[in-house]
């Protein structure tokens, strides 16, 4: 598929590595994210997908300039961001680029209601002149992410909602400033599953109706499919694989990509769910994510993989790019040196 | 229309705690407040009595109708002191326990948020002060001021040794939040540093402040009566603090006149009870959720629970009663 011409907010070659202190951790580093190269387009959802500590959430707090890259640059509209220190500058940032938390049991203050809440990006961000506009602004919100009716959901605290309102409210809360860019860090995994497909449609209709770039992080790849555009796969801080949707679930050139295909549910897929699945049969041989402190050489995923031969483990393997725009880190693909 | 709304909202937000302890506390308050406020002037213009007026003929007196606490050794009237000192007491421990909360939120709040070189040169200040034990100071300030600069001077020296202890206390508290994650969603939404503090983390830490706060009121016109005590504020100035030690001068308890220097104690040991009372009811306020239900929202949820229970089914209706507030929230 080909890519819109130019990105709206793009990650260059970021790097992120955390010094570690403490006893035995002098003047080592957790490996968080290494060079990773990532654009978010307008009208397009880009799923990350990895397991748990593969680095989503530190890339997209990157985004969010929560810290900033070890090494590497953060592009907005093709102009790099300076690590804007001064409340101006980030301000300025963050009417293009919004964050939507993964906990909305946290991320709402418990001490302000919603008007309140709501209140703050609009007026931060010069939206709103005028408290009758504040709140015809703020009501808009809240129809616009459904909580209706609005006006009795405007006076509420956020102890007085249920789980997938709080994430509303923290979407509302987000676009608020009018943002061209949404960063969702697992936004839907604290919610039941009943409520998830709600909020993933909202998230929907907002690319459609609106234009929004969005990064939806997740580690349910079968969720990624329904939704997103286009799945970059994310491993150990190394992305591994990336394609539309489509083509990375119904076609997964990298063996983790299919190690997380087979462990997400599948009903359509032979045996079904009532077989026993043939690779997951044995848990061992799953492994566990490797330390980022100390991380494998070569290919990250070696020590894991079914695949694996001696050049995995001496160098990471280049990029494999295939036609229909998927790409691929895997040795598999590299015939010459692949014996 | 709208304004009428937004009258409904700020008056909803002035209602009464609910809560009788934080009543009785505010009450006790409020008492001492206009007490302070218009009892001197009262006492002085309205019934004619003068706290310092000397009248060796009525020295000691028992309560009577004509001095309804009795008088002192050199026949002053203490109800007239006890009214007149009030003003001086309050004064000094409302205004030193402004000083100490303010010092303590600011370097407490914004060392813990900021981190790095502010936090350690904040918590190094922080230190420095702790370490300096805070009642010898006071006395040595005290001895060397001699009253001079009234009680301005007392509460200023107070509240600046006062506040080390609430700066650390604070300090911790916002540390557990600074991570948390609605400070990070107000800094993405482009709060300043500066918005973050006062808008979400001075909200997020009301109980801790507005404790600490009535904890320092109170212990300022302790220190406040100590010093006078021992003589070391301004003993012409008429206080609670100067009435005692004027009391323990002229010998009150070993003579029984009980009438000299119960009244100024009883005011301040009651003025303590208040704050404590009152402690009860903040914590409603910064926690929403230990707020009971409006009255409108709990007879609808006992209309539910009433249908609920006429439809037939007991266990609907045990289920409905155990969980009132939830049915209220939803």
């Amino acid at each position: 598929m080909p890519a819109p011409a130019e990105p709206v907010l793009e990650a260059r070659d970021v790097v992120k590595r955390f010094p570690l202190h403490g006893p035995g951790g002098h003047g080592k580093e957790v490996h968080a994210v290494e060079p990773t190269s990532l654009a978010l387009h307008a009208g397009r959802i880009t799923a990350l997908v990895g397991e748990s500590g593969s680095g989503k959430s530190t890339l997209a707090r990157m985004l969010a300039l929560a810290y900033p890259p070890t090494e590497g640059e953060i592009r907005l509209d093709g102009a790099p961001v300076k690590q804007a220190r001064t409340a101006r500058g980030k301000r300025a940032y963050y009417r293009q680029v919004q964050m939507i938390f993964q906990d909305p049991f946290s991320s709402l203050s418990p001490v302000h209601r919603l008007r309140y809440i709501l209140s703050r990006p609009l007026q931060l961000h010069g939206h709103a002149a005028g408290r009758p506009e504040l709140e015809r602004q703020i009501l808009d919100l809240l129809n616009r992410v459904n909580l209706t009716p609005a006006d009795q959901f405007i006076d509420k605290f956020p102890h007085e909602l249920s789980g997938g309102q709080r994430q509303r409210v923290a979407i509302a809360r987000a676009l608020a400033a009018g943002p061209k860019v949404l960063l969702g860090d697992e936004p839907v995994s604290m919610l039941d599953v009943s409520i998830r497909l709600d909020i993933l449609n909202l998230l929907g209709t907002l690319r459609d109706d609106e234009g929004l770039a969005i990064l939806y992080i997740t580690h349910d790849i079968a969720g990624a499919r329904y939704f997103a555009d286009e799945i970059k796969v994310l491993y150990a801080g190394q992305l591994v694989e990336s394609g539309s949707a489509d083509a990375v679930v119904e076609q997964p050139r990298h063996p983790y990509t299919r190690l997380l295909l087979e462990s997400a549910p599948d009903p359509e897929r032979d045996g079904g769910l009532l077989d026993e699945p043939e690779v997951v049969d044995d848990e061992e041989t799953l492994g566990e994510p490797p330390s980022l402190v100390d991380p494998p050489a070569g290919c990250r995923f070696h020590p894991r993989c079914p695949l694996a031969k001696p050049v995995c483990a001496t160098a990471f393997p280049p990029r494999t790019h295939f036609d229909d725009g998927q790409w691929v880190h895997c040795w598999s693909y590299d015939e010459e040196n692949y014996r | 229309m709208n304004a009428s709304v937004r009258g409904k909202h700020s008056l909803r937000r002035l209602k009464l705690p609910p809560n009788p302890k934080v009543r009785v506390g505010i009450a006790i308050f409020v008492f001492f407040a206009l007490l302070a406020l218009l009892g001197p002037f009262v006492v002085q213009n309205v019934m004619g009595l003068s706290p310092s007026d000397v009248d060796t003929t009525q020295a000691m007196e028992l309560p009577s109708a004509e001095h309804l606490l009795g008088t002192t050794a050199t026949g002053e009237d203490v109800f007239a002191q006890l009214v007149v000192g009030s003003r001086i007491s309050l004064l000094v421990g409302f205004v030193a326990g402004v000083i100490t909360t303010t010092l303590s939120v600011l370097v407490g709040v914004a060392g813990g948020y900021l981190g790095g070189r502010a936090d350690s040169f904040l918590t190094a200040a922080t230190n420095v002060c702790l370490v300096i034990p805070g009642m010898p100071l006071l006395i040595i300030v005290a001895s060397y001021v001699q009253g001079r600069g009234g009680w301005l001077t007392v509460a200023l020296v107070i509240g600046l040794t006062a506040w080390p202890w609430g700066a650390r206390q604070k300090r911790a508290q916002t540390l557990s939040l600074r991570h948390r994650d609605f400070v990070s969603a107000a800094e993405m939404t482009g709060e300043s540093r500066w918005g973050v503090i006062t808008r979400e983390l001075i909200p997020s830490l009301a109980p801790i402040i507005s404790v600490s706060f009535l904890g320092a009121v109170v212990g300022s016109m302790f220190a406040d009566a100590g010093l006078s005590f021992m003589g070391l504020g301004n003993i012409n100035i008429t206080s609670w603090g100067s009435m005692l030690y004027w009391a323990q001068n002229g010998a009150a308890l070993t003579r029984g006149a009980w009438w000299w220097f119960v009244p100024p104690g009883a005011c301040i040991a009651l003025i303590g009870v208040a704050a404590g009372l009152i402690n009860f009811g903040i914590d409603e306020i910064s926690n929403p959720r230990l707020r009971k239900p409006s009255k409108e929202v709990r007879a609808r949820a006992r209309a539910a629970r009433l249908h609920a229970a006429a439809g037939g089914s007991a266990a609907k209706a045990t289920a409905g009663k155990s969980a009132p507030v939830q049915e209220a929230a939803s």
